[in-house]
């Protein structure tokens, strides 16, 4: 077992983010990511970080904004309903560039929903959430290993990029148990000259704000923040592909949709379908170059989602809709069952005729 | 290989702590491991329900539509995933609790009077572990040392004491007979 302990997915994301070095947990409690919350309560008090529940998700989110402004490493974490309390603060995050971990392990929506796993929040992560232009680093976890992997590469990118990245698990990653090996490398956390550490009588004040009353200023700062978007989708875009070499079929999943397709993938290829599967582990920003690189062999897409069809745009844009992109879904809370998606693979041979 | 293991009855009963022992010994022989409980407010009181899956190879989905087994620990549980097992399957059934007897002719069955036979040696909460003791048994996968290990990463140190009343109720499970 080499190190491995078993651990909830939520569990394995609180550990990580102590191990990246994150002493200040803000939050509020809500199904089904309180065990954050919980292990970040037992902990921080022990190695000399701060642990708030505040009175509110709004409170929460402000609080992060508060400490990240200090340069520090922060979190706060919450589940659907409360990261669209949240997401004011995350607007005023991308407003004043401070970098921030958020966890959104979701849940059926809309409103209170369900609190059943759920990837409806696809549209609200991926486009940003709050009001104005901007964007969040969004990581998608397929597995407890990778809530604990993808946690501590999240504080990394929002240090290198200055801006919020949200890990958008679901209730099923978040509650279920799986090894997890905390053997990681860790990178040296960049100096933050902008950070408001004091003076010390030495530099001229640093602000961080995000209001830009002269219009000429506030178009530079969202042109050049986009800048920096252009260079992180270049860069950073990741997915995970599974038997897509000579497939006809293209299965897009994320996060526990793409457990389920690989179980249907495993199960038609054993059939001789030519069907892979392209997991996005970046949502935002979206591994587009996988998906234009399917279609050398592709002949239809289908986009297996806990939602009524959200990422289905973004394959249908990454494709410039050149092959048939259908979706295979189950919503309010519902997993659809390897059986449902292999019946999706099934239909979509019939129709390319293999 | 890979097995899939339901456990199923009332919250309260132990069920997620007999999936975790359980695949804290997969973990501990090297296998792939998941463990899955249904969450929410049908855990106080209400079913409760646990997914096991042990695996030589990588766990795809953790969620289970047809189990190997079943461990069934009220009535409501056996009507509702009885069913569902697959061909060839293993139930095993609380018979202090569960009156009936499992309609399906093509599953091994086992009936342990589980809660009965803790009640009656002083630990009425360790009817799980009487029944991981049968099931583990049954598969004659109960290995002395791996059990023991496997406990030991589930109960806290500070616990130390319900080890041993844990080991014994999986002993008795283990040398029931019907």
């Amino acid at each position: 077992m080499a190190g491995k302990v078993l651990m909830k997915g939520n569990e394995a994301i609180a550990e990580a983010a102590i191990l990246a070095g994150c002493r200040h947990y803000f939050g509020y409690p809500i199904t089904p990511q309180t065990e954050i919350a919980a292990y970040m309560a037992k902990r921080m008090p022990k190695i000399g970080g701060t642990f708030l529940q505040a009175e509110s998700e709004i409170a929460a989110i402000n609080m992060v904004y508060g400490v990240s402004s200090t340069g520090k490493r922060v979190m706060t974490s919450s589940s659907s309903p409360g990261i669209s309390l949240k997401s004011e603060g995350i607007s005023y995050l991308a407003g004043a560039d401070l970098p921030a971990l958020v966890v959104n392990c979701q849940r059926g929506g809309p409103g209170l929903g369900g609190i059943q796993p759920s990837q409806s929040d696809y549209f609200q992560a991926t486009r940003g959430g709050g009001h104005g232009d901007y964007h969040m680093i969004v990581l998608a976890p397929a597995s407890v290993q990778e809530m604990a992997e993808l946690t501590i590469r999240g504080f990394e990118l929002a240090d290198e990029y200055r801006m919020t990245t949200m890990i958008l698990a679901d209730g099923t990653i978040g509650q279920m148990m799986e090894p997890v090996s905390f053997d990681f490398e860790f990178k040296a956390m960049p100096e933050k000259p902008w950070a408001t550490t004091g003076t010390q009588g030495k530099r001229e004040h640093n602000v961080v704000n995000s209001l830009y009353l002269s219009p000429e200023v506030l178009e530079i700062k969202n042109i050049e923040r986009y800048e920096k978007y252009a260079q992180i989708a270049e860069k950073e875009a990741l997915a995970e592909e599974y038997m897509t070499e000579d497939a006809e079929i293209i299965i897009a999943a994320f996060g526990i949709a793409s457990r389920v397709a690989k179980n249907a993938v495993n199960a038609a290829r054993a059939e001789g379908i030519k069907v892979g599967l392209i997991r996005p582990i970046t949502l935002w920003p979206f591994p587009e170059k996988y998906f234009k690189n399917c279609l050398a062999t592709a002949k239809e897409i289908i986009s297996v989602e806990l939602s009524m069809g959200q990422m289905i745009e973004d394959v249908r844009l990454a494709t410039e809709c050149k092959v048939p992109v259908s979706l295979c879904k189950r919503v309010g809370g519902m997993i659809p069952s390897p059986e449902e998606v292999y019946a999706a693979i099934k239909a979509a041979a019939e129709r390319i005729g293999e | 290989m890979t097995r899939e293991y339901l456990f199923a009855g009332f919250g309260g009963q132990g069920l997620l702590f007999s999936g975790k022992v359980l695949a804290y010994k997969g973990l501990i022989e090297e296998k792939n491991v998941s463990w899955l409980p249904s969450y929410g407010p049908e855990m106080r009181g209400g079913t409760a329900n646990c997914s096991v899956i042990i695996s030589d190879e990588p766990v795809g989905a953790p969620i289970i539509s047809h189990p190997d087994v079943l461990v069934a620990m009220n009535l409501p549980s056996l009507d509702k995933f009885e069913a569902a097992v697959k061909p060839g399957g293993t139930i095993l059934v609380d018979s202090s609790l569960i009156e009936r007897k499992v309609a399906r002719d093509d599953v091994s069955v086992y009936y342990v009077p589980a809660t009965k036979i803790a009640g009656e040696n002083g630990f009425s909460t360790l009817a799980n572990m009487i029944l991981m003791g049968k099931l583990l048994d049954v598969f004659g996968e109960y290995d002395v040392e791996m059990v023991h290990q496997a406990l030991g990463k589930c109960v806290s140190a500070r616990h130390a004491d319900l080890l041993e009343l844990n080991l014994k109720a999986m002993e008795i499970g283990r040398d029931y007979a019907e």
